[in-house]
């Protein structure tokens, strides 16, 4: 599903952020991205996300190449991920309900079948009943499960997560994963970076260490 | 037919978004209203005034006028003469005694020709000639200007060559006004999107990172220049038309003490039409590249 072959990332300035990545991650998998803040988590999954293209070696995800991809190809692989962000990045001039509309927009999804399913999302993750909020208005895990249902609104077959517990309390971390864990139980596959301790003994799975850069 | 409601609800919310900021709508459509309005206005009045050259140009001849009191023979002698000539196509003769029944027969003049005792007249000659070309038609004037007993010769279309040219300058004016004005108008829309885009990055933000293609959002700002131009036609359209009432009702006056019939035209249909296509164009061109500057200044490298 996602394979990184000797991947470096530089930035220009000459400061390195990826080092020799290989591996590989397969249909269906949860898999945790490890490591100190600045070991480069985020630079690894804007590189899925086709966000940044690697230096050098070669990211396949769903068999496209992310390094020779053409710009056009990008918004398809895109709307192939879900994507949640440690920041959210809701967009706070409309509803909860329109937040979650927004992929299903830009897929082209007819409406009365969009609003069915950005419904289902919403009680996914237990915001329902907050569906006309402003984002603004809601908590900062209620904010995380938003993102997320934005995420999975068009059912993506890969989740990318960057630190979706980052700023929560124990008890709001493992509402989210529990969240995640559902995914993984019905096929989707799971790249969440954390530096959680508690999350990672609660829910084992695989996991990627990262120590500047490289893998340990 | 998912597409066709997606550009329904675009539609729709960009309509949202020009009733929501009233006051700058309006400011903007009558900007691009007045800037449009001026090479229109130019427009229709170059046709109208065209329009009047058309009724007046016949073929172009040259007239000539023989000195009165020469005899009956000797006038047709000179015609004659005149219709062995290798230029000259053919000739009308004009007797002294018709001309003048035509000219008490023109409305305007009657009073004056009434009071005169005998007729002032010449015989006179219309010569129509082989070649229609100006400095073949003005050799031609200067060869007959030579023949005796011709008291004046004249060549009538030389005011027609005068007025086309002036009108030829006129329609360059107009063209580098409007050429001018066009890029004003995109360069409006060009700023009014800019302004909107920056009060709309996170949107453009998030909906990239989510897999919306350019097209996606270049869609809304498309559809905000392009009505914003459409009514900014609409209004210059509007301003053109009240304009000529004004002027056509001035002129109406004037046209009377002249006993000529002259007016401005309004803006035909075909015309309006192109009008309003032209700029619902120009607003999209700018949005276009308003937008496409940004989607390039975000792209990441």
């Amino acid at each position: 599903m996602i394979q990184f072959n000797q991947v470096y990332k530089r930035y220009p300035g000459g400061h390195e952020a990826l080092r020799d990545l290989s591996f590989e991650i397969n249909e269906g998998e949860m898999v945790y991205l490890t490591g100190h803040s600045g070991a480069g988590k985020s630079t690894l999954l804007k590189l899925i996300a086709a966000i940044e293209r690697p230096t050098s070696g070669s990211v396949l995800v769903k068999g496209q190449n992310i390094r020779s991809i053409k710009r056009e190809a990008i918004p398809a692989l895109r709307r192939n991920l879900g994507l949640i962000f440690q920041d959210h990045k809701l967009l706070f001039d409309r509803s909860a309900f329109d937040n979650v509309m927004l992929p299903l927009q830009i897929g082209g999804f007819d409406h009365r079948e969009s609003a069915k399913r950005a419904r289902a999302a919403l009680d996914k993750v237990g915001l329902l009943a907050r569906e006309k909020a402003n984002p603004i208005s809601l908590s900062g895990g209620e904010q995380q499960r938003l993102c997320i249902a934005r995420a999975i609104v068009t059912r993506p077959s890969i989740l990318l997560a960057d630190e979706p517990t980052g700023n929560l309390d124990s008890d709001y971390a493992n509402e989210i994963m529990h969240i995640f864990k559902s995914f993984h139980q019905v096929g989707v596959t799971l790249l969440i970076s954390t530096h959680t301790k508690n999350v990672l003994t609660h829910f084992p799975a695989r996991e990627l260490h990262l120590n500047q850069g490289a893998l340990l | 037919m998912s597409t066709i409601i997606e550009h329904m609800r675009v539609l729709r919310a960009t309509l949202l978004r020009l009733l929501l900021t009233p006051n700058a709508t309006l400011l903007n459509v009558l900007i691009i209203g007045i800037a449009l309005s001026l090479p229109v206005g130019g427009y229709v009045i170059l046709k109208s005034v065209q329009s009047l050259t058309g009724q007046l140009t016949d073929t172009p001849q040259i007239s000539v006028f023989i000195k009165v009191g020469t005899g009956a023979a000797e006038v047709s002698r000179i015609g004659d003469k005149l219709k062995q000539n290798a230029q000259i196509d053919r000739v009308e003769f004009i007797p002294r005694d018709v001309a003048f029944k035509r000219l008490q027969q023109s409305t305007e003049l009657s009073e004056v020709i009434g009071d005169l005792s005998q007729n002032p007249l010449p015989d006179a000659y219309i010569v129509y000639p082989k070649t229609t070309e100006a400095t073949a038609m003005e050799s031609l004037r200067d060869e007959l200007k030579t023949w005796p007993l011709f008291d004046h010769v004249q060549l009538d279309s030389a005011w027609v060559h005068r007025l086309e040219a002036v009108l030829g300058f006129g329609r360059l004016a107009v063209a580098i006004l409007a050429g001018l004005l066009s890029f004003a108008l995109i360069a409006i829309t060009f700023n009014t999107i800019r302004l909107q885009i920056l009060t709309r990055c996170d949107e453009i933000e998030v909906a990239k990172l989510i897999g919306a293609s350019d097209a996606f959002i270049r869609r809304p700002f498309l559809y905000f220049g392009l009505t914003q131009g459409l009514l900014g036609g609409i209004a210059a359209w509007l301003i053109v038309f009240a304009s000529m009432l004004l002027l056509n009702q001035y002129l109406a006056d004037l046209s009377a003490i002249y006993s000529s019939e002259f007016r401005l035209l309004s803006l035909s249909i075909a015309d309006g039409t192109a009008l309003l296509g032209f700029s619902a164009y120009l607003g999209w061109l700018g949005a276009w590249f308003s937008v496409s500057q940004h989607l390039w200044q975000i792209e990441p490298r």
